[in-house]
């Protein structure tokens, strides 16, 4: 079984980190006291029951929550290292935020736009014009998502024509070519048949060799297969972090136990 | 009612087999009755459609008989009711189309930004508070914007550039462009609003701000709905009769400058409506010949807006 | 293990990052000022209107204007028949149009079978509601004024403005009607309903609050239209009311009054615009103000009518 097992460093570097976060959508308490870790080239899984918070948490990173009326952040905040900059503070921008925090949603959600003009937008909001550039990056972002290969002779076909897997990793190459520090994933593979599931799986694997990966997935086979650490959440309380392996092998707390033997959730 | 069912009827079961398929037999004919009827009301609207292409070809050929088309569509000059009558629909053509290019350079800017803005950028309040009141803009009679335009407008352009004439194809033309920015804005804040959040949310996480999602995102996802508010803005313009009859004058004249005086093709029906020319006069023929043009007008845009939505259809 | 990135991003640095931030926020806060002031263009220029009116006309809305047929003296003129004109020709346009209109909708949203016939009223409602509203007219006085011979009367207007708002109350019908959810349908047929039965127990009802403001809007719309009625020759001067049934000697038909000349507000209003004389600019005015409180009672009301139904919406 060891032998299987990915050797984590002793001492991996932090990425970001999750201090005493509280979350409210107006009044409802969704996320409670939440704190965790996130490695540097990672992947980090969040998983639990539907309704336990792991989107929230994930859209917080992202700030996505600022786009709706009623949310509220409280608490330490998520601080981004190596700058140290505290993600949620009222002097960060969340559009800063974004621009280097990347996301991956659950059902792909190309733009109406050619493949090409899908995978150059996060480029062109950051003011690219050049050409050339924009041609070799996005080429480089169709290619870390392995795609390049099926579309390289049809950039300028609508993103919408590929087929659903082809979507998400268009969806993908989107988010890395503007070279984010951290993607986020919120259940990228469950709108996906299970061929797709399996070409998203290895590409993460893949990108997180170069990329920090934060991943929400409703299915723990996924989440061991893919990732290095797994938090497991419950009623927006933060129950367990640990190395994944080592969590799924053998849980410190009785909650977690019960959920990933099925006999609840 | 006798065929709905209640406790004091026999239950079905109760019923005699003749009995029952005789209940059945005129529960079908009630039925089939009802429908054709429905299907009547329903056909109203395709021989509303036949009587206008009708009625306006019917008295046009009459016209076209006495006035050759090369006339109607070449001649310079539109002076149907003297005695050396040339009947040039280019003339009012210009009318229309520059009271139409004046109202359309008004509305179709303000009408987008004020779709983007309350699509986009407006919050809940300032949206409930703003489409009302565009809506009531849209609904107040076109006679009462004649009217402004005539008495508000005109003099306070002849304050800015005082050789303006007191009846012009700008006053007329500014005024018709405020009345159709809510049927610009309202439809396409509609299309806007219906691109899906997960479009939206896809741009903002790319970093982009509010107005590189409306601009390069939720527009060009609602172009269909855009054009096709677009194309109703253009109709509008076109076919717009009381503001122009009112403060455009209805003198023809061939134009394509919005400082002067004008007629247009709906302002000259007015005209020849308000006068008293015999049924069957060439006269009274010329203003159907003007009606089917504006027919093929707004027929050609409308088709036009068919092909948009076609080509552009919603593809989320 | 590569080397731990140096920056924040390896392809661009934090300050150019935020120094491009700045400026995109720059111009969504220079569009955030465009849009108010293009829904401020929208609002002053209503307000203007509204205030430009009252003011001139205000001083001659008393009785008299009310009770007192149009006169060659604009102090002495008033808008009896033209008042009296618009409630009769919108109670022809309203018993022609409301019927028509929703049993169409009705048909279209129940009853249409998915065929070529279907496609082609569906367009043809869509293209009608794009016709200029002056090309009714034409139709009207071809068809309903020659054609059928009713003449330049009250049957003739309500019928032509009931035409043209046929699309407006069979649009606001079928959305209505659409925005019923399709489990109300199958729990009416899973009881044995007929289709008509499910139309009259459950979709007319249910939907009933959507058509009416759809009939509001449409009705407030013919209100206020003028060129088509103009169109059918009209009258403008008009010092007498149409005949009163079994009133007058010889007493009146039940239905005489269809055929009579008449005249309705926006044409008393289009008649007194065009009149040189300051004087009439005021009567002009003051019938402004009388129509314009009109449609936008009507316009109001539905506004109110939709806000309530989308806050009682149950399902």
């Amino acid at each position: 079984m060891d032998a299987n097992v990915t050797p984590v460093p002793v001492t991996p570097t932090l990425k970001a980190d999750v201090r005493d976060l509280d979350f409210y959508y107006g009044s409802f308490h969704a996320l409670k006291k939440v704190t965790m870790p996130v490695y540097e080239r990672k992947a980090t899984a969040l998983i639990g029951p539907s309704g336990c918070g792991k989107s929230t948490l994930l859209r917080c990173f992202n700030r996505m929550h600022d786009l709706y009326p009623g949310n509220r952040y409280e608490g330490g905040g998520i601080v981004l290292h190596p700058d140290n900059t505290n993600l949620l503070a009222h002097g960060v921008d969340p559009i800063e935020v974004r621009m280097r925090i990347s996301m991956v949603f659950q059902k792909p959600n190309p733009f109406p736009k050619s493949i090409f003009e899908n995978v150059a937008y996060s480029l062109r909001v950051r003011g690219l014009r050049n050409k050339s550039e924009l041609d070799d990056r996005v080429e480089a972002a169709l290619k870390g998502a392995a795609l390049w290969k099926e579309v390289s002779g049809r950039l300028s076909e609508l993103g919408a024509n590929l087929s659903g897997g082809q979507q998400q990793r268009l969806c993908i190459a989107r988010a890395l070519a503007s070279d984010p520090e951290l993607i986020l994933f919120d259940e990228p593979t469950s709108a996906l048949d299970p061929i797709a599931t399996a070409s998203i799986e290895e590409l993460i694997t893949e990108l997180k060799e170069k990329v920090t990966i934060l991943i929400v997935t409703h299915n723990m086979q996924q989440a061991a297969r893919i990732s290095d650490y797994t938090a497991y959440m419950y009623l927006g309380e933060m129950i367990e972090f640990g190395i994944t392996d080592q969590l799924f092998i053998k849980p410190q707390k009785k909650q977690t136990e019960d959920y990933i033997t099925g006999r609840f959730g | 009612m006798s065929n709905t069912l209640s406790l004091s009827e026999p239950s079905v079961a109760d019923l005699s087999v003749s009995d029952r398929l005789r209940k059945k037999a005129s529960r079908h004919m009630k039925e089939r009755v009802i429908e054709s009827l429905l299907f009547l009301a329903a056909a109203m609207s395709v021989l509303t459609t036949i009587g206008i292409i009708y009625i306006l070809v019917k008295e046009s050929y009459v016209f076209f008989q006495m006035v050759p088309l090369s006339d109607f569509l070449f001649d310079t000059q539109w002076t149907p009711l003297f005695d050396d009558a040339h009947y040039g629909i280019m003339v009012l053509l210009s009318g229309t189309i520059t009271s139409s290019v004046v109202a359309l350079l008004v509305a179709l800017p303000l009408g987008t930004i004020i779709a983007i803005y309350l699509s986009e950028f407006a919050g809940f309040k300032t949206r409930e508070i703003a489409k009302p009141f565009l809506e009531l803009l849209g609904g107040v009679p076109t006679i009462v914007y004649g009217y402004f335009a005539l008495t508000f407008v005109a003099p306070l352009l002849q304050k800015i550039y005082p050789d303006l004439p007191g009846f012009s194809l700008l006053s007329a033309g500014l005024v018709m462009g405020i009345m159709i920015i809510p049927y610009v804005s309202s439809l396409s804040e509609d299309a806007m609003r219906a691109v899906p959040m997960s479009l939206r949310e896809g741009s903002y996480a790319m970093g982009a701000t509010r107005l590189q999602t409306a601009l390069r995102v939720v527009m060009p996802a609602a172009t269909s709905g855009i054009a096709s508010a677009y194309i109703l803005g253009i109709s509008r313009a076109v076919g717009e009769t009381m503001i122009l009859a009112v403060a455009a004058g209805m003198q023809p004249n061939l134009t394509f400058n919005p400082l002067e005086s004008g007629a247009t093709i709906t302002s000259y029906i007015v005209q020849v409506a308000l006068g008293d020319l015999p049924h069957g006069s060439i006269g009274y023929q010329t203003i159907f010949a003007a009606g089917l043009t504006l027919l093929l007008i707004t027929l050609a845009f409308n088709l036009l807006g068919f092909w948009l939505r076609k080509k552009y259809r919603e593809v989320y | 293990m590569n080397e731990l990135k140096s920056g924040v991003s390896e392809s661009m640095e934090l300050g150019t990052l935020r120094r491009i931030i700045v400026r995109a926020k720059r111009w969504d806060l220079f569009f955030v000022v465009l849009g108010i002031l293009s829904l401020m263009i929208g609002v002053l220029t209503f307000a203007v209107l509204f205030a430009d009116m009252a003011s001139k006309g205000l001083p001659r809305l008393n009785w008299e204007f009310f009770t007192s047929f149009p006169s060659r003296r604009a102090a002495n003129a008033g808008i009896l028949s033209a008042w009296v004109g618009t409630i009769l020709v919108m109670l022809v346009t309203a018993v022609a149009a409301i019927p028509l209109g929703v049993a169409a909708g009705v048909y279209l949203e129940e009853y249409a079978p998915k065929n070529w016939i279907t496609d082609v009223i569906e367009i043809n409602v869509s293209n009608l509601a794009g016709v200029p509203s002056i090309v009714y007219g034409l139709l009207a006085l071809g068809l309903f004024v020659y054609q059928f011979g009713f003449g330049q009367s009250i049957l003739s207007a309500g019928l032509t403005l009931a035409l043209l708002i046929l699309p407006v109350v069979i649009v606001a019908t079928r959305e209505a009607i659409r925005s019923i959810p399709q489990s109300v349908r199958e729990g009416s047929y899973a009881c044995g309903a007929t289709t008509w039965q499910t139309v009259r127990d459950h979709i007319l009802p249910y939907s009933s609050p959507g058509i009416l403001t759809g009939i509001i809007i449409g009705m407030a719309r013919a209100i206020g239209e003028t060129a088509p009625i103009i169109t059918i020759g009209a009258l403008t001067f008009i010092a007498f009311l149409p005949p009163q049934p079994y009133v007058g000697d010889p007493p009146a038909g039940l239905f005489d009054w269809l055929f009579a000349p008449f005249t309705v507000m926006p044409i008393q209003m289009f008649n007194w615009t065009s009149r040189p004389e300051a004087a009439f600019a005021e009567n002009a005015a003051a019938a402004g103000f009388v129509l314009v409180f009109m449609t936008l009672l009507m316009n109001g009301l539905a506004i109110y009518l939709r806000y309530r139904l989308r806050k009682n919406i149950k399902w």
